[in-house]
């Protein structure tokens, strides 16, 4: 099937399988393998993209479905020697380690935030007629959908809190 | 390289890693491959580009855990769309069945479908590879098995007495363990279980494999790059030369990719029979069985001490299980053949034969489960002497290695203790369980000592530069998330004298000089070591190039006193840019390859790193929930190479260490001989959530006789015995023992029926 999506910016028309996720549309017709492949069940959160500015799980996104959305992926957010300042917080936060959950953590935590000022609650969140808080209870919670196993948990807050601190 | 070993007196000299004289040793560097990873340029095995376009395979795995193949039919699949070729036991081209019948953890040939039998839950018994990802997943719905079933054995309880003593690992025993035992006025007596416990590292294994010519070319998930070449020579019967193996980028390892599996030889063979370059890659379900995992162990830990707290006999038994023809045994009772004095003592393990999948290593096999029993057993202890747990350990202190009398190189683990306690606010926590309430939530501390093991294993490097001055580090040696990209940047700057900028690091590729890869966290300090090594041979080569040109400043000085500075080469105060000695007398570059390895004289002393792990837990009073407040280790590990590389691997394995506390295992169906838990969802690995306010201190340290950088390794250290701490801060928080991993709310929910609070705690808001 015939299919147009934007991706970071440019228009791409695939002739695709319906079958094909929007995961493997990526990273195996358009040539973007920095969007991961972890579980294919939406289990890990590896995959994470933006879809019309709002994260999602592109293994669970048939391609067929996105004609005529536009998506980002890691690397439409920043390039090596162009890096945007949440990914140069994860650099300096040691928010990574194998590397293999950190594209999908960056587009949750940008879709994330997006979020937050958009005063969608979480779990976590006390009042919901007030302005949401961007606490370290409310990061961790709005980012547990994203596994990592090296456990650089700790690290990501920290890289998150950052950038949220300068971008504020 | 000349095969004389080094002895601890020349590792006793100084180097330009000791000296340290740019400050780059230690600094918190950031990653080398940072940049690549937060912008997804890395390329993992599945995503590397091949020359023509990739062919997909998808394995077919048992539906059974035992029994065997009566029938297949691939006709269906073999007409699906796409489809190039289906492989069953009935079809491989061959079988490659090891002539020593060697199987499992010693492989070295990996047997592909040998025939019609099924001895665990989703063995991979065919392969379908296909035009597309889509067609080839589609197609292995389709190949159809059919089997002649067998019981699978499944439960290590009622096979305890079967266990056998695993060669070359025989029993401890020292003195009369059951007559001290019977003597002993205090006495721990216990059984504990951990369960299996899977990798889940975030990328499945994959390879992807074509030929050039007569040479296999793989790009593989493994953690070994030396080994991987040799399964696929020896498998295929070619020679090592013939196959190259890249790992560029591993998306976590975790010992699970020591092994290689059916990927990386079946991806090569269907190449060569398609003629086409072939990927194929686990399904996260097919993770959960056809690799490896930890075993289960089952540890009985039997204390006997003195009303002062010194032990008088020790003994851990563990067994684990293992599948049908394999060799791999959780030594879940070693470390505690060295951890604790006590004359009398008794050590063993025992495996157990069960028709489960093959379980293999996982981050600190051995210490990682044992310690989760004794370190508990040891906080019973102190209860019922009513002795703090921190000074029930001092007491018990070894001055040397307990069972071989050897020296210890290093061993701090008193002071990682004693200051842990102090960082902490031990003294804040309530001798008597149960007193500490914060609104619904009971409040509890527990500590644990870690050990493990710091070994350092013969390995090559080479180190060049170039005629810009730029230093390349050539090695076969993996990052699996561990830093070994940016802790070699830094000993290849420090050494050669140049900045970190000026340093590439090529490693994750069979070709170059080899080292034993990432595992049991002998990974730093042994490619360190190496690439030391060949940093000293090549200033050496550099210096005698300087002095013997006729061109340099340097000509005729003593090569032997030549510096390495700011990208300087200086003998006394004549000095020049090293791009500008390599440009004018050695166009081309000068490279040098060294070894390193284990002191000839090494093995006179015990060598180890050391920490102490601080929890503090809330148990709902209401659902039975625990949660860690906070964590804090410290840790003395030698040397630290980063910072910052090696605090993400302390407090990674701190958080291993709450997933194996409170929330990770996976059990065997008894009716299919499968593993319970198949996907992420349902294995519950620690997440964002679970995880509160955690700090890892790294105490300083060197250890001159545990390699020549005086570093020892942090990968492992830091899920010693950080379960534990949480176990007995639940203890401390509402008086529950719990001995079967993990403290689901279940098992909480359960104590609170039989041990209503005390009322005196009840409603207590101490916090």
């Amino acid at each position: 099937m015939s299919t147009t999506i934007e991706v970071n910016g440019q228009a791409r028309t695939l002739d695709l399988d319906p079958r094909t996720t929007l995961l493997d549309a990526l990273r195996e017709h358009l040539g973007l393998k920095g969007s991961k492949k972890g579980c294919d069940h939406g289990q890990c959160g590896a995959c994470t993209v933006l879809l019309n500015g709002v994260r999602v799980n592109a293994c669970l996104s048939l391609a067929v479905a996105c004609d005529g959305d536009k998506v980002t992926t890691i690397e439409g957010i920043g390039q090596p020697g162009n890096l945007h300042p949440l990914q140069k917080a994860f650099v300096t936060e040691d928010a990574l380690q194998c590397g293999y959950c950190t594209p999908g953590q960056i587009c949750s935590a940008l879709g994330m935030l997006e979020e937050v000022r958009a005063g969608w609650p979480s779990q976590v969140t006390d009042d919901l007629g007030a302005p949401i808080p961007l606490s370290a209870a409310e990061i961790r919670e709005r980012m547990s959908g994203n596994i990592c196993r090296c456990s650089a948990y700790p690290q990501i807050l920290a890289a998150i809190e950052d950038y949220a601190g300068d971008a504020a | 390289m000349s095969d004389q070993r080094a002895t601890l007196a020349d590792w006793a000299k100084p180097n330009p890693v000791t000296d340290n004289r740019s400050g780059l040793i230690g600094k918190a560097v950031d990653r080398y491959d940072g940049p690549a990873k937060v912008t997804g340029t890395a390329a993992y095995a599945f995503e590397v580009e091949t020359p023509s376009p990739a062919l997909y395979g998808i394995l077919v795995t048992s539906r059974i855990a035992k029994g065997r193949i009566t029938a297949v039919d691939t006709a269906s699949a073999e007409a699906a769309p796409g489809v190039r070729l289906v492989w069953t036991h009935l079809n491989i081209p061959e079988t490659f069945a090891d002539p020593e019948g060697k199987v499992g953890f010693a492989k070295t040939h990996f047997p592909l479908f040998r025939d019609d039998r099924v001895r665990f839950f989703a063995e991979p018994v065919g392969l379908v590879v296909a035009d597309t990802f889509e067609n080839a997943v589609a197609a292995a719905q389709l190949v159809g098995f059919t089997y002649e079933v067998e019981g699978p054995a499944t439960s290590m309880d009622t096979a305890l007495d079967q266990g056998e003593i695993p060669t070359g690992d025989p029993d401890l025993e020292m003195g009369d363990f059951e007559a001290a035992f019977a003597a002993s006025p205090v006495r721990v007596d216990g059984i504990w279980r951990t369960p299996v416990i899977n990798h889940c590292q975030m990328e499945p294994h994959a390879t992807v494999a074509w030929w050039e010519g007569d040479v296999c070319v793989t790009h593989t998930s493994t953690q070994v790059l030396k080994r991987s070449q040799v399964y696929v020579s020896s498998t295929l019967g070619i020679p090592q030369d013939k196959v190259r193996v890249f790992a560029r980028y591993i998306g976590g390892g975790f010992g699970g990719k020591v092994m290689n599996h059916w990927d990386l030889i079946l991806a090569p063979l269907a190449a060569r029979a398609l003629s086409q370059p072939v990927k194929i890659t686990f399904t996260r379900h097919q993770m959960f069985h056809a690799t490896v995992h930890r075993p289960g162990v089952t540890q009985e830990v039997r204390l006997g001490a003195n009303p002062d707290g010194r032990l008088t006999a020790i003994s851990m038994m563990t067994w684990s299980h293992c599948d049908s023809a394999g060799v791999f045994t959780e030594p879940a009772s070693r470390f505690a053949r060295n951890l604790y004095a006590a004359p009398v003592r008794r050590m063993g393990l025992r495996r157990v034969r069960l028709d489960l999948p093959p379980p293999g290593p996982l981050r600190s096999p051995g210490e990682a489960p044992g310690m989760m029993s004794l370190e508990c057993a040891m906080d019973e202890l102190a209860e019922q002497l009513g002795m703090d747990p921190v000074e029930l350990r001092i007491r018990n202190e070894p001055e040397s290695d307990p069972e071989t009398g050897k020296p210890f190189s290093t061993r701090q683990l008193v002071r990682c203790m004693r200051e842990g306690a102090q960082r902490f606010g031990w003294d804040r926590r309530a001798p008597v369980p149960g007193q500490v309430r914060d609104g619904r939530w009971l409040v509890g501390m527990g500590m644990a000592a870690a050990v493990r093991g710091s070994a350092i294993l013969p390995a090559k490097a080479g180190m060049g530069v170039d005629a810009d001055g730029v230093v390349t580090l050539s090695q076969a040696m993996t990052d699996i998330g561990t830093g070994s990209y940016t802790i070699l940047q830094q000993i290849a700057a420090e050494t050669m004298g140049v900045p970190l900028e000026q340093v590439s690091v090529n490693i994750g590729l069979s070709d170059l000089p080899p080292a034993p890869g990432s595992g049991g966290q002998f990974g730093a300090v042994t490619a360190g070591s190496a690439a030391l090594a060949a940093g000293m041979s090549l200033r050496k080569a550099l210096a005698q190039l300087a002095a013997e040109d006729p061109d340099s400043p340097l000509h005729g000085g003593p090569a032997e006193a030549a510096t390495f500075q700011d990208g300087m080469i200086a003998i006394g105060n004549r000095s020049e840019r090293l791009s500008a000695l390599v440009s004018r007398a050695a166009p081309d570059g000068v490279y040098r390859e060294a070894a390193s390895g284990p002191a000839a004289d090494q093995g006179a002393w015990d060598r180890r790193s050391y920490g102490a792990q601080f929890a503090e837990v809330g148990v709902d009073t209401v659902t039975g929930e625990v949660r860690v407040r906070r964590m804090l280790g410290v840790y003395a590990a030698g040397r630290i190479l980063n910072a910052k590389t090696a605090r993400s691997q302390l407090t990674g394995g701190m958080i291993w260490g709450v997933g194996a506390a409170l929330t990770e295992g996976n059990y065997p169906d008894p009716r299919y001989g499968s593993f319970v838990s198949q996907d992420l969802a349902s294995y519950l690995a620690p997440t964002h959530a679970d995880i509160g306010e955690l700090e890892a201190i790294m105490l300083d340290e060197e250890d001159p006789k545990a390699n020549p950088l005086g570093a020892k390794g942090v990968g492992e250290l830091g899920i010693a015995g950080s379960p534990a701490a949480i176990v007995n801060a639940v203890h401390n928080a509402c008086g529950l023992r719990v001995r079967d991993y993990p403290v689901t709310p279940d098992k909480v929910l359960a104590h609170w029926k039989s041990n209503p609070l005390p009322l005196a705690a009840r409603g207590r808001g101490v916090r």
